[in-house]
């Protein structure tokens, strides 16, 4: 019994560095709209990422702390916040990314509501998908054959290259034009509408176009290429979005808009 | 004021700014010409009254410009200064008619007889 | 209100080259009531205009002129950007229009400098 309690007592705590005493000076946003950033002293690891170091504050230091994540591996999008001013996963970046002077600063994600501390409300990202009528619809059933797409054709591709978002939020809340017109459809919402224009097999085109038409849609964006800058999937929504800006432009010289 | 029109104000901004960008051009090279020889406004008007092809054009330029600078000019209102609605629209309208007609005036000042 | 971006999200060139762009275009149409002003100077005849003329000469106002002809040259650059990455099917070479545009601007105003010293 006495050694296997000196044996327990050997093994170093997880949470301990095998460098032994480097920290970490991390600043958490508490509160909701208003609050405020909140000190804490963490241990720097190898390879640690955001979420280690939020996950590690709100166990051992500050059991109130509220956030958000679930797959930590990069499938999910739930773990997006602003980490020193910029929005990314923090489920996949290292703090060896991303931290200056020691310091790391987090924050929930801009451009939406906070709840609380790191928690902020989706409703209105995911409102602006549906306005932008983001969902396929189709018109054949199971007993039609199935469509015939080329992967190499230019609708495919230009679907391929934006299909893979996950709804994490990042573009959305680095985007200047959501922050200064409450209206505009975002990045994201964007996005999805382009990947639906080029789908070949969707049958409401120009109820879509119309969708993403206008001052709170396409037109809106001024090209700051911010969302495409922060994507962590590498989407680029200013393609797209100046795509849909050609679409809806012909659209609407021909009359369906 | 509806999506059709919003998408063309748009297409006008973009057409506009691509005709501009000839003009500007034209215009920079005849500054520069100007320039490098001395203007007096006596060789300026001497070259430009009466000269139907450079009236033409710079009344077009002052068009072009006219909507160029008030589509956006509601951009600017509408993200800097929060002014949405019909009456930056009609603010922004009665902006670019004041600016063609000056445009206009100064064409007349300087190619009409 | 929600949390706002600050410079450190903005700090790529993309979005410099949207400033230079929306603060040009406001600038130039402050000025251009002012030109069209100006060159309806010549209504009261050629020796108004020549009186006008013989003002500009004075060292500030060639300074602002160089600055406008730099403000022109930004704009024009940056605005023929924008319609090749609006227009154009999306390509990686377009992120060097910028070099490009900046490259442009320095050129033109440059050589308008150059005429006048």
């Amino acid at each position: 019994m006495d050694s296997e309690v000196n044996e327990k007592a050997a093994v170093p705590h997880p949470s301990l560095s095998a460098r032994g005493a480097e920290r970490l000076r991390v600043r958490i946003w508490r509160g909701g709209e208003s609050g405020e950033f909140q000190e804490f002293d963490v241990p720097r690891q190898e390879s640690q990422t955001v979420l280690d170091v939020v996950t590690y504050v709100q166990r051992a230091l500050e059991p109130t702390l509220a956030y958000r994540y679930a797959c930590r591996v990069g499938m999910c999008g739930s773990c997006a916040m602003t980490v020193n001013g910029r929005a990314m996963w923090t489920c996949r970046t290292h703090v060896s990314k991303v931290v200056e002077n020691g310091t790391v600063e987090i924050a929930p994600l801009h451009n939406l509501p906070v709840v609380r501390d790191l928690v902020t409300d989706m409703t209105s990202f995911f409102d602006k998908w549906a306005r932008a009528r983001g969902q396929f619809k189709g018109s054949k059933t199971r007993r039609e054959d199935f469509a015939r797409i080329s992967p190499q054709s230019t609708g495919r591709r230009n679907i391929d290259a934006g299909i893979e978002c996950i709804g994490c939020g990042v573009c959305y809340a680095s985007c200047d034009v959501v922050t200064w017109n409450p209206e505009y459809l975002g990045p994201a919402a964007l996005n999805r509408a382009w990947t639906l224009v080029n789908d070949v097999r969707d049958e409401v085109k120009r109820e879509r176009l119309a969708a993403v038409a206008g001052d709170a849609g396409c037109n809106a964006c001024h090209t700051h290429v911010t969302c495409s800058e922060r994507c962590p999937k590498g989407i680029e929504p200013t393609a797209g979005i100046a795509g849909l800006k050609r679409m809806v432009f012909g659209a609407a010289l021909k009359g369906e808009i | 004021m509806n999506t059709r029109t919003q998408v063309l104000l748009w297409a006008a901004q973009r057409v506009s700014g691509a005709l501009l960008g000839l003009f500007v051009l034209v215009h920079l090279a005849v500054i520069i010409y100007a320039v490098r020889n001395g203007l007096t406004a006596g060789e300026i008007l001497g070259r430009t009254r009466g000269n139907a092809g450079w009236a033409s054009f710079y009344a077009l330029f002052a068009f072009a410009v006219s909507i160029h600078a008030s589509i956006g000019l509601r951009a600017v209102c509408t993200e800097v200064l929060g002014w949405q609605g019909r009456g930056r629209d009609f603010a922004l309208l009665m902006f670019g008619v004041l600016l063609f007609a000056w445009g206009l005036r100064a064409v007349w000042a300087v190619t009409g007889a | 209100m929600t949390m706002k971006n600050d410079y450190r999200s903005h700090n790529h060139p993309a979005y410099w080259a949207f400033v230079v762009h929306r603060v040009s275009g406001v600038l130039l149409t402050l000025y251009l009531p002012v030109h069209f002003w100006a060159l309806s100077q010549a209504l009261q005849g050629e020796a108004r205009l020549e009186s006008f003329l013989k003002w500009t000469e004075q060292p500030l106002v060639k300074l602002g002129e160089v600055l406008l002809i730099v403000l022109l040259a930004a704009h024009l650059t940056g605005g023929v950007r924008l319609l090749m990455l609006e227009f154009l099917a999306w390509r990686g070479w377009q992120k060097n229009l910028l070099a490009g545009a900046a490259g442009a601007t320095v050129v033109i105003g440059t050589a308008f400098l150059l005429n006048l010293l």
